[in-house]
């Protein structure tokens, strides 16, 4: 589904350059949930970014659903993969109503007026379908985050790119969040990448783990490894160690 | 569920409805909450029903001289007095308002989109857009606006529409820096990166996502400058170089006041003192704005 072979990530030019992500490659299955776990500014996030296309100094290929994308996405490459964004009170505009929120990506696409689908992709993630009539600062955290899955699915991707998708939640919120997530790769047999600093979040959610560190992946662990804490680098292990104290 | 989805699609135009009838109910139930805002919207009111209803509230006409009857003190027949050419300074009042309002809104309307467009394609655009369009702004910016009124009232001739020209080309700058800045901010934030990545077109983002953020903002903002505007007119006027005589521009009253002020001090006060209360209601509602269009405020 995802093939990404030699992606580097830079910022800057001249003096102040810096290579955020150093040629890495990885491939995710159909179906499949990949973590990616690594320290604050490893540039785990800036990954997922240029995977949505919303970073664009990145070289290297990417190739979502068999197809090469470009830097600057072509509306039909943007259908592919959608993102959930790591806080729900930034990720939706304050003034639009949850109908228009939910409208929007089908409107912008021009594909249908959108507000017909606002009821149904509501209910889809656990919200009553009166909702659409609020705005985002009269709804919490975890109902917000909910939204924001609605409207990544909104276009139905394949991918569904997630940065952190609770790290904002409350930890009972989490677990809701989580399972709703689970629930709807099997019901639509979608594809996550999933990026956090939380082990235990991807320890629940991911098939495969990919250890970042400093702009490189330095560990891949599966399922059973996860499990049973097997780690096959320091980094990694040291990065268990301390979550699972 | 079907029949939410029908209902919802059926009267389109009744549910708008019924949301602006509730917010505007929110507004009045947050502007009851700030009596000395209230005070400044009721004063509003009033300017903008006496301008209205001028023919019909002025006891006297306002250009009609009466010359036996100069320089009245105020009375209960001329409540405000008489001026040197003995017309009742209160009808002259009322029929000033109505300059007066022309003058904010024809400002207000030019100055508005005017800056926030500038304002929103400089800041969402960036690069050497953003640089033109903003040096551009700082050099209007750098003029002393009053100064360039006078020179634009001189080149163009004196008269209310150069007067409103004039103050136009000098009052959209701050408005563009504002809306600028609330670009920036805007253009950063997730859920316009989550607009890119449903394939928003930059102009939807423009107008549809960052255009609302910058609204209210503006608004508070031109509200409170119509309080300058008022001020620059009435220096205008005062100068001779706003509406002519005989309009009763209040500005121009005090002028033709001033020779008059020390034995007839009504003549330049009573202008004064509605210039004073009108610039002072505009404040006070920019202020009260703030409040009630942010839809999140909540009074602690």
């Amino acid at each position: 589904m995802i093939e990404v072979s030699n992606l580097s990530v830079s910022f800057g030019s001249g003096e102040a350059r810096r290579q955020v992500v150093k040629g890495v490659s990885f491939v995710v299955g159909k179906g499949e949930t990949l973590g990616i776990v690594g320290e604050s500014g490893c540039g785990k996030s800036t990954v997922l970014r240029s995977l949505a296309g919303l970073d664009r100094h990145w070289e290297g290929e990417i190739r979502l659903a068999g197809n090469a994308v470009d830097r600057e996405r072509s509306r039909e490459q943007l259908k592919l993969a959608q993102m959930v964004f790591q806080d729900p009170y930034g990720s939706i505009h304050p003034r639009h109503r949850i109908e228009r929120v939910l409208a929007e990506p089908a409107r912008a696409m021009k594909i249908g007026d959108g507000w017909s689908r606002v009821a149904p992709s509501l209910e889809q993630v656990g919200l009553p379908a009166n909702f659409a009539e609020r705005f985002p600062h009269e709804l919490s955290g975890g109902q917000r985050q909910r939204v924001a899955i609605a409207r990544a699915l909104m276009l139905e991707p394949e991918i569904l790119l997630l940065d952190e998708p609770t790290s904002a939640l409350d930890v009972s919120v989490q677990a809701e969040v989580l399972n709703l997530l689970s629930d709807l790769r099997e019901e639509r047999n979608l594809t996550y990448v999933l990026v956090s600093h939380d082990l235990s979040v991807i320890a629940h959610m991911c098939d495969r783990v990919l250890v970042m560190k400093d702009g490189a992946f330095v560990d891949e662990l599966d399922k059973g490894a996860l499990e049973q804490g097997q780690t096959h680098h320091p980094y990694s292990k040291q990065l268990f160690k301390a979550s699972f104290l | 569920m079907s029949l939410v989805t029908s209902a919802s699609a059926g009267s389109k135009p009744g549910i708008l409805l019924a949301r602006i009838g509730r917010s505007l109910k929110n507004a009045l139930i947050k502007l009851s909450r700030e009596p000395v805002g209230l005070f400044g919207f009721i004063v509003l009111l009033l300017l903008i029903i006496v301008a209205i209803l001028a023919p019909l509230i002025a006891p006297y006409s306002p250009t009609t001289q009466n010359l036996p009857n100069a320089l009245q003190a105020p009375s209960w027949e001329h409540w405000a007095g008489t001026d040197e050419y003995g017309r009742d300074i209160l009808s002259r009042l009322i029929y000033g308002t109505r300059i007066t309002i022309q003058t904010v809104l024809a400002v207000s309307v030019i100055v508005g989109p005017i800056g926030m467009l500038v304002g929103i394609v400089a800041g969402f655009v960036g690069g050497r857009t953003d640089a033109i369009l903003m040096r551009f702004t700082d050099i209007v910016l750098s003029f002393p606006s009053l100064i360039l009124a006078l020179s634009f009232a001189a080149a163009l001739g004196a008269g209310l529409e150069t007067a409103i020209i004039a103050i136009s080309l000098t009052g959209w700058p701050p408005i563009a820096r504002l809306a600028r800045a609330e670009t920036l901010i805007v253009r950063n934030t997730d859920y316009v990166a989550a607009a890119r990545l449903y394939g928003a077109s930059p102009l939807r983002v423009l107008f549809l996502y960052i255009a609302p953020m910058c609204i209210p903002s503006v608004v508070v903002r031109l509200t409170l400058n119509m309080a300058g505007i008022i001020l620059t007119a009435a220096a205008l006027g005062f100068l001779g170089l706003g509406a002519q005589p005989p309009a009763p521009e209040w500005g121009a009253m005090i002028s033709s006041g001033r020779q008059y002020m020390l034995d007839n001090w009504w003549v330049a006060v009573m202008p004064g003192i509605a210039i004073l209360l009108t610039s002072l209601a505009f404040n006070l509602v920019g202020d009260a704005l703030r409040d009630i269009l942010d839809p999140r405020h909540a009074r602690s």
